[in-house]
């Protein structure tokens, strides 16, 4: 085990530790004995750097089922080295923040931590492994992990509904996403990524391709919140705001990004990928943007924002793998927008924690997170006033923040879309800018409304339930960090694009030159009067708000993507139960027709399909005339049961049977058997009438059976059937039979001359022994019946 | 000669078999059917004799005397039970 797998597991092993650590070291805050981790993890990260930056890679193996070829490989590339960086540092930060956030006295801290290590160590195996099964192993556990922390407060409804949601939504496409994974085990016979993508062009030809790419991408969809998968994610707010801000915002979701950029180079050859990547990532940010301007709850306007900008960077992504498509063209063009993809997953990461993290101070401070209580608190709170103004702006796309520059290069990669003319359908192609151009409109005013609406405005005390202030120190130093992160990322970015942006996209897009210098100003660019078109008509729309917002109603309700959801899983629930109440309707009878019915229909078409019917009368005995009459007797007397009048003389005339078949016994030379069947016969039929005794009253009326034509039809196919069986083993014989043997041997060996017996004892003596104790439980259950009446004693 | 004795025997037989499972099947009362299982049961008795003797063997006689026993336990315990409704008189209800 290398020092890479300690860090990887390094979080899960705390994760032991911290509820002792708890119970013993009551007086200190539980998140105290987490925070070191995180740093000591980021500051191990930072040292790969140096490796990566020259877009080399390592990879360290453990065995863990190598004869599956499941090994516990993990690999440090620029790809995963950005998301360990994220994971790890931004996890530092919500942890300091979570210290002054959740209340040592009213919070179960050790669930919290136990829970946050969980998925802190889970979401760097998925990033730093190299074996799909490990990643899915990973993935998993953090579906799982952020169950758990979005239903914290579980003695909340809505906390258990969104849990419950986001759980089904991930874990289907988690599932989906194993399907794609052993796919390309399949077309590969390796579960290695490295291996996969240096074979590349041989997935590429196999015609599994376009079922393991559809699966992987549903994976992603669904963990990244894409369009129509995005419903859990505003649900999942209901988790603490820590939580909010790490998994919901910088890391977890960020999975499938992570995901899609990963498997890029085996899947971008193919025009579906980029497609379908470019344009549900396109969709989600207009929808994500839109929905976010209705909101109410700045959590909510959070998450959909969120939403849209991982579409975002999911589109962006998805132009990028033109790069790989399109090897003709000059590589740079399309490259910039898998830059501007890295640059904006850095850019998000920042802006948006220290955006919840500002949220979840107002939250903290004045008792409420909806906007229409909230305004004026910017003399109240200033620190957070201005934490808050370069979130928005860097949101919004605003200079000089770092997401005016991922966002100019947004604008870029998809104005360039209009030139990729795959399906020679420039004019849907043009639709990219457009819907992006208008999607970052609605960035624009959701971003100012998080802004004005909270800070700006009247003051109105009356509404909050306690007197705001400014938070406490510590709550505010996670968000000052990533703040200024913000502006020094805007104001220079380049020290990353050497450091972090160019290794990871070395690992996206392998073997291919790009430039990734990005500069301030482009001159006036197209880019640059969308910019500006964003400002003036997103200022415009915010101002008048209240005038257009009716739009929103126009929308009816019954086509919202969450009643949708609700709707189908009510009716699943009641169509299953529906469907298990149409054939288990509790009648044995039922069953018995299932039975029988699939019975006949299975054997006899199997004998049908096979041509197995075989009739060959040269191995039958001559008919003796008293055998007939003895058969005659056994079937007159078994049809004549059926049209019994009375139970009684069932009974009688089965033991009539029984004894019938005694005879033949006889007759076919089996004298044991002929007397074993007479006694269990006697006896058997004094059972009957002893129960026939018992009846109840009322149904010891004499009746004939009913006639039913079912019962009728599958009687008679049950009983052709097992004739015809009958007919056709007798008359194909495989081999001789092996009864020679007991002939000879019966008394040479075993020493008696009853042959049946010595088989019995001696020769199958096995067999016997279960009989006796399948008798001697009989009897004890029999016993047990009518001796141990537990409901009698209870009423006594 | 003596084989086409014994088949013709059986023959008999079997023909008063059958009568007997008529009067089995047709009834009319229970006491009816009880006298026709005894009868079939003696009836057995003669058959699985014949057969022994067809067959040349001993193997059987223990099947006769076995049918002679149950066939009046079976018929005794019949009755009983047509005449009191109980087969096992207890003397105190569990």
């Amino acid at each position: 085990m290398s020092l890479l797998h300690l860090a990887i597991l390094s979080p899960l092993l705390l994760a032991i530790a911290i509820p002792l650590l708890h119970k013993y070291f009551r007086q200190i805050h539980t998140g105290w004995f987490v925070l070191p981790l995180p740093i000591v993890l980021f500051t191990y990260f930072l040292q790969y750097i140096s490796l990566t930056r020259d877009g080399s890679s390592i990879i360290k193996t453990i065995a863990w089922i190598p004869s599956l070829d499941i090994n516990f490989s993990a690999k440090i590339d620029g790809l995963g080295l950005l998301f360990a960086l994220l994971i790890t540092g931004i996890g530092s930060l919500v942890v300091l923040y979570s210290i002054y956030y959740l209340s040592k006295d009213k919070e179960k801290l050790n669930t919290f931590y136990v829970y946050m290590l969980l998925f802190m160590g889970a979401m760097l195996g998925v990033v730093l492994s190299d074996n799909l099964i490990v990643l899915y192993t990973f993935w998993e556990l953090t579906s799982f992990s952020s169950f758990l922390l979005i239903g914290y407060w579980y003695h909340r409804e809505e906390s258990r509904y969104g849990a419950q949601k986001s759980m089904l939504i991930t874990v289907f496409g988690g599932l989906a996403m194993l399907g794609g994974f052993l796919l390309l085990y399949i077309m590969t016979g390796t579960f290695s990524i490295t291996e996969m993508i240096g074979r590349s062009g041989e997935i590429f030809t196999h015609s599994l391709f376009v079922p393991a790419l559809l699966c992987i991408l549903l994976g992603a969809f669904t963990k990244s919140a894409q369009f129509p998968f995005h419903i859990w994610l505003p649900d999942a707010m209901e988790a603490p705001t820590p939580v909010s801000a790490y998994l919901h915002s910088a890391t977890m979701v960020k999975a499938g990004i992570y995901v899609v950029a990963r498997f890029s180079p085996i899947f971008a050859e193919h025009s579906l990928w980029l497609w379908l990547v470019a344009g549900v990532g396109i969709v989600t940010l207009f929808w994500g943007s839109f929905s976010a301007v209705k909101q109410t709850d700045l959590k909510a306007i959070l998450a959909f924002s969120t939403v849209s900008q991982l579409g975002m960077i999911m589109s962006l992504l998805g132009v990028g793998a033109a790069a790989i498509h399109f090897e003709e063209l000059d590589n740079s063009y399309f490259t910039v927008a898998v830059t501007a993809a890295v640059f904006h997953l850095i850019n998000h990461a920042t802006f948006k924690g220290s955006l919840f993290m500002v949220v979840g101070i107002i939250d903290h401070e004045t008792g409420t997170r909806d906007i229409r209580r909230l305004g004026g608190l910017i003399n109240l709170m200033p620190i957070s006033f201005t934490l808050a103004l370069v979130g928005a702006f860097s949101m919004a796309g605003l200079p000089p923040f770092n997401g005016f520059l991922s966002k100019e290069m947004f604008f870029t990669g998809m104005l360039r879309v209009m030139e990729m003319n795959i399906f020679k359908l420039d004019t849907w192609s043009a639709l990219f800018p457009i819907i992006a151009w208008i999607g970052s409109i609605f960035t624009f005013v959701y971003s100012m409304i998080i802004v004005f609406k909270t800070f700006a405005g009247k003051y109105q005390p009356e509404k909050l339930d306690r007197k705001p202030h400014e938070a406490p120190l510590g709550m505010l130093i996670p968000p000052l960090v990533l703040a200024s992160l913000v502006i020094i990322f805007g104001v220079l970015p380049n020290i990353l694009s050497e450091t972090l942006i160019a290794p990871a996209m070395t690992s996206i897009l392998p073997g291919l030159a790009f430039d990734v210098r990005i500069s301030f100003w482009h001159g006036p660019t197209p880019e640059l009067f969308m910019t500006l078109g964003v400002v003036i008509l997103g200022t415009i729309l915010y101002l008048t708000l209240a005038k257009w917002q009716s739009v929103y109603g126009l929308l009816p309700d019954k086509l919202a993507l969450n009643r949708l959801y609700d709707k189908g899983l009510e009716k699943a629930q009641y169509g299953s139960f529906r469907l298990t109440s149409t054939y288990m309707n509790g009648y044995i009878r039922t069953y018995l027709v299932y039975i029988f019915a699939f019975f006949t229909i299975v054997v006899g078409t199997t004998l049908f399909v096979k041509n197995a019917f075989a009739i060959d009368a040269s191995d039958v005995s001559p008919i003796r005339f008293y055998e007939a009459i003895l058969v005659l007797v056994v079937a007159i007397s078994a049809v004549s049961i059926l049209f019994a009048k009375s139970r009684l003389t069932s009974i009688i005339v089965l033991g009539a049977i029984g004894y019938t078949v005694s005879l033949l016994f006889v007759v076919f030379r089996a004298p044991d058997l002929a007397l074993t069947q007479l006694v269990i016969e006697t006896v058997s039929v004094s059972l009957f009438l002893l129960c026939f005794y018992h009846l109840p009253e009322i149904s010891r009326t004499e009746e004939r059976i009913r006639f039913k034509l079912t019962n009728a039809v599958i009687s008679i196919g049950v009983g052709a059937i097992v004739t015809m069986i009958a007919l056709s083993a007798h008359s194909t014989k495989l081999f001789e039979s092996i009864a020679e043997y007991y002939v000879e041997n019966t008394y040479e060996e075993a020493a008696g001359k009853n042959m049946v017996n010595v088989i019995l004892v001696d020769f199958r003596g096995f067999d016997t022994m279960f009989e006796i104790t399948v008798l001697g439980i009989a009897a004890l259950g029999i016993f047990t019946m009518i001796k141990l009446r537990l409901a009698r004693r209870k009423e006594g | 000669m003596f084989n086409v004795v014994m088949q013709l025997s059986l023959l008999f037989i079997s023909l008063s078999m059958l009568g007997l499972i008529y009067r089995l099947i047709k009834g009319p009362s229970v006491p009816d059917r009880v006298v026709a299982l005894d009868a079939i049961g003696i009836n057995l008795v003669a058959i699985i004799a014949i057969v022994s003797i067809i067959l040349r063997t001993s193997a059987f006689l223990e099947v006769i005397l076995l049918i002679g026993i149950l066939a009046f336990i079976g018929t005794v315990a019949f009755s009983k039970y047509l005449e009191k409704g109980v087969i096992i008189e207890s003397d105190r209800d569990l």
